[in-house]
């Protein structure tokens, strides 16, 4: 005799087994792996959303590192079939690991050569954005002081005790701007120079919102000099609570003072989805997209073709010649020049 | 005949003991267990001779020796002071009724769910370079620079570490002590003890087991600290779980970062297992009180000068930081620097108005109600979860303290809260990635993690109590005809009735607060409010910073409400007491 029991357990089967096979097939989804800073317009979305029928779901994975090494450790069973927000500095170690498939895209053509960092276009260029020292204008007005203008400035006695940085092991824009005094004062010159920050009362700190939210000047805290990005003084007018004519900071964007921070997007390897996947990409470097970028997620196009809200042309500045090194190299020192920096300015 | 073997079978206590273990292994077993298995032998195996360069580097490195004696010591400090902060506090909140008692209560809980990086914020308001301690002490004292030097000190990370912690000794501690029978006490002046010599021969022996409970919570909170010290220690200090995040992501180390999410997992089973050993010897049955019985009025001056120092101590402590936060979110950032004596600055509730807009009609805006529903709906989620898994824990382990398996399980279920999240958080990724268990995008997986972080404290919190019930009231009640079920009904859950609403208090707290594991596993559409201020707090411009602080003051509302609803929570007679 069968019990009640497992004519229940064979009830709640049956009913399971029925409707998972009655679900109607849904709408198909693209999976976009991305991090936390990633954010685009609703009506931009809808634009691909409609022409391919397709539903996109996102899946924020913490900051750049943590999300690359997140989407490194699942290539087995990858989590999704795109990935956006590699930038330089871990494109080699993306790229290293072989979890993205080639695609080489016919809006390529409209990205200037200087972007494409992957000559087998696995990691194809989106938007950059430039770690530049911002100052507090009305800091350096009240006291009569001229801003500092180059990276050499900082050792000067005028600016000691003004400067706050992030600490290069926990922060990208901390290591944005180890690497472009790497670039600028050379591999042998570069800790020397740190040196002389430390002994200009230099503060590290371990991340941009501590940095820019607490030790600012403009935040209270005590520091005028911040390493933030370039677009921080645009940004400071768009999110002014009172209309402003003017932001109230300014980057320092001489030659070598910014390091340039460019993100890829790919198509993970082994996506069940490549099509679409492709088509997401194109999406991604079209002019739609690129224009929504600025003002979702405070960087800037690499389509040449894509244009800029007024707020940026008028306020933001683009350092002429920003600093940068190639990935492989950043890729093969970055562990010793992090330790030989903890070394020189925190021990 | 069979069917009688059966049932002989199942009213053994062996089977009762199995049954109330299955289904919080089971969740173990599948959502920490088995995650931190796959991320800990794939970093091993992602390397040739992961392992032995690991141990290798382990050995040679000074710094991460330093690391780790930073970890221990400032851990132990932290706890210690902790408690001398803590206890005369639960002393005063188990012995007086006073007005204002329950909602002392409620904001001393509020600390557990701020995010670090809004508490960073507060503390600095108050005792940074141009905090207001600072500012009034260089007017008073005519000093040309701030005296006070706090943020990036060791001092930072204990008051912040102390200022997190509080509620734990208040409540766990607090709680038990209002349960026991003043009558001992008393009798113990009446024969001529002073206050000090009644307190440690009789209070506090009796109140070690919850002391202890609190401690080792308090413990392992404090050595796997992340957030405080990144933010408020600053560069120059380090914990293992700041070490394991920097291997893990930074250099991406993971062998190295394995070893030592394992060296820290080791510590936390290790003083675990000395806390089992020294309280299962220590807890007595007690004839636990009821609340209205036990606690008196604030009656003579001497008890009155105690009430008044300590409440306004708490105060200073737990809710000055909180008020300086609630303050700036409605002052306008725009006034730039405020200095005492200066004209009041602005107020303004544009932050709060800003709020419900979506400026920049991104698809991952979601207005505050929505994040705070979102919130709620996930804490009611661990709340329930959490108890439903840790009630037959924490009842296997207090009913049945002779049996072997618990001696081994019972520091097991330690191991959650000593677990770098950055290494279980990839091991979710790594371990939930095939059906019917592909849970890496789902919604669900927050309530899991939540409760895997909640499921210690509810247990810890259960069990000083189960413990107590005295052997007698059951065997009357058996002796009377009552069937276990109802021994259940009408004698445990009236008499452990508050210590369940401790556990749920902590499951709420500890859910709507979560911040590092969320992070990392939440969907976009579905933040939590945590989630939401962080992503205020890192874009430029006064205007976010304003949204921030106002969203944190409302999270700050949400859980106060939420804890004094949970105290006034009744069902039956449980929670009379």
């Amino acid at each position: 005799m069968i019990r009640p029991i497992w004519l229940f357990f064979l009830f709640l089967l049956s009913v399971g087994l029925i409707l998972t096979a009655c679900t109607p097939p849904s709408p198909s989804i693209l999976k976009v792996m991305t991090h936390d800073s990633f954010a685009i317009s609703d009506s931009v979305l809808k634009l691909f959303e409609d022409q391919h029928h397709v539903k996109v779901q996102f899946l924020k994975s913490g900051d750049t590192g943590t999300a690359v090494n997140k989407a490194i450790l699942s290539k087995d069973v990858p989590l999704a079939d795109v990935f956006y927000g590699v930038d330089n500095t871990f494109l080699s170690r993306a790229l290293n690991e072989g979890i993205f498939e080639s695609y080489t895209s016919p809006l390529l053509a409209e990205i200037p050569e200087k972007y494409k960092l992957d000559p087998e276009n696995r990691l194809l260029p989106v938007d950059f954005g430039d770690v530049c020292l911002n100052y507090d204008k009305s800091y350096f007005e009240e006291r009569v002081l001229l801003p500092p203008v180059q990276l050499e400035d900082l050792l000067k006695p005028e600016y000691k005790g003004l400067l706050v940085v992030e600490n290069p092991a926990t922060s990208s824009p901390g290591l944005a701007f180890l690497l472009a005094t790497i670039a600028h004062f050379g591999q042998d010159g570069y800790l020397e120079y740190w040196q002389g920050l430390v002994e200009n009362d230099l503060l590290v700190v371990n991340d941009w919102e501590t940095a820019y939210r607490v030790e600012f000047s403009r935040s209270g805290g005590t520091r005028p000099i911040v390493v933030s990005y370039g677009s921080s003084p645009p940004f400071e007018v768009i999110y002014a609570e009172e209309p402003v004519s003017e932001p109230p900071t300014a980057a320092i964007v001489s030659d070598d003072a910014c390091f340039r921070q460019i993100e890829f997007v790919g198509i993970l390897a082994g996506t069940q989805n490549r099509k679409m996947a492709e088509a997401w990409i194109d999406f991604m470097l079209s002019v739609d997209f690129q224009e929504d970028l600025p003002l979702q997620m405070y960087v800037f196009p690499v389509n040449q073709n894509a244009q800029l809200d007024q707020t940026f042309s008028q306020y933001l500045e683009v350092p002429d010649k920003p600093a940068t090194i190639d990935p492989q190299e950043i890729a093969d020192n970055r562990e010793m020049w992090i330790r030989d920096w903890t070394e020189a300015v925190l021990r | 005949m069979q069917a009688i073997r059966i049932k002989s079978w199942l009213s053994r206590p062996e089977f009762r003991l199995v049954f109330l273990w299955v289904a919080p292994l089971a969740f173990l077993g599948l959502f920490y267990f088995f995650p931190l298995w796959k991320i800990i032998s794939l970093s091993f195996a992602r390397v040739d001779d992961g392992f032995s360069n690991a141990i290798r580097e382990l050995f040679t490195s000074q710094s991460i020796h330093q690391v780790f004696w930073f970890t221990v010591w400032q851990a132990i400090l932290s706890t210690v002071l902790t408690l001398v902060i803590g206890l005369p506090g639960a002393f005063l909140i188990a012995r007086y009724q006073f007005r204002g008692k329950s909602l002392l209560m409620a904001l001393s809980g509020i600390p557990f769910v701020m995010p670090t990086l809004v508490v960073a914020a507060a503390f600095n308001a108050l005792l940074g370079p141009q905090g207001w301690i600072n500012l009034i002490l260089m007017d008073l004292l005519d000093l040309p620079t701030p005296p006070l030097q706090f943020t990036h000190t060791i001092y930072a990370i204990l008051i912040a570490h102390v200022f997190y912690n509080t509620t734990i000794v208040l409540r766990m501690v607090g709680d038990f002590w209002s349960h026991l029978d003043p009558r001992l006490t008393q009798a113990a002046r009446t024969l001529g003890a002073n206050r000090w010599h009644t307190f440690k021969n009789i209070s506090l022996p009796l109140l070690i087991p919850s002391i202890a409970a609190a401690s080792l919570l308090i413990f392992i909170f404090d050595f796997t600290s992340f957030g405080v010290i990144l933010i408020l220690g600053g560069p120059r200090f380090a914990t293992l779980e700041v070490e394991i995040y920097y291997q893990t992501i930074s250099l991406f180390n993971m062998p190295l970062a394995a070893t030592l999410a394992l060296i820290q997992l080791f510590c936390t089973l290790s003083i675990t297992v000395i806390y089992t050993r020294l309280t299962s010897r220590l807890s007595n049955p007690l004839h636990l009180q009821s609340r209205s019985y036990t606690q008196e009025r604030l009656v003579g001056w001497r008890d009155r000068i105690f009430a008044t120092i300590m409440v306004s101590f708490l105060i200073l402590l737990l809710v000055t930081p909180l008020v300086a936060l609630a303050v700036r979110s409605i002052t306008s950032l725009d006034i730039g620097r405020v200095l005492v004596g200066d004209p009041p600055p602005g107020i303004t509730l544009d932050y709060y108005r800003e709020l419900s807009k979506n400026r920049q009609s991104s698809i991952f805006y979601v207005p505050p109600t929505t994040a705070i529903a979102i919130s709620l709906g996930y804490a009611m989620a661990t709340v329930i979860l959490a108890i439903a898994l840790g009630f037959p824990a924490a009842w296997a382990l207090a009913r049945y303290s002779q049996a072997k398996i618990n001696r081994f399980l019972d520091p097991i279920l330690m191991l959650p809260i000593g677990t770098s999240a950055v290494t279980l958080g990839l091991g979710f990724i790594v371990a939930l990635n095939r059906p019917p268990f592909d849970l890496r995008a789902s919604p669900w997986l927050i309530p899991i993690a939540h409760t895997l972080v909640a499921f210690p404290f509810v247990v810890r919190s259960l069990i000083p109590a189960l413990r107590s019930i005295q052997p007698r009231l059951h065997q009357a009640a058996a002796m009377l005809g009552a069937s276990p079920g109802s021994i259940v009904r009408h004698i445990d859950l009236p008499l452990i009735g508050r210590a369940v609403l401790v556990a749920a208090t902590f499951a709420f707290a500890i859910s709507l607060g979560e911040f590092g594991a969320t992070a990392l596993i939440a969907r976009p559409e579905y933040p939590t409010v945590p989630l939401v201020i962080y992503r205020y707090l890192s874009l430029p411009g006064n205007l976010n910073y304003g949204q921030a602080l106002a969203l944190s003051t409302i999270l700050m509302g949400v859980c106060a409400a939420g804890i004094l609803t949970i105290e006034r929570f009744r069902i039956g007679g449980i929670g009379e007491f």
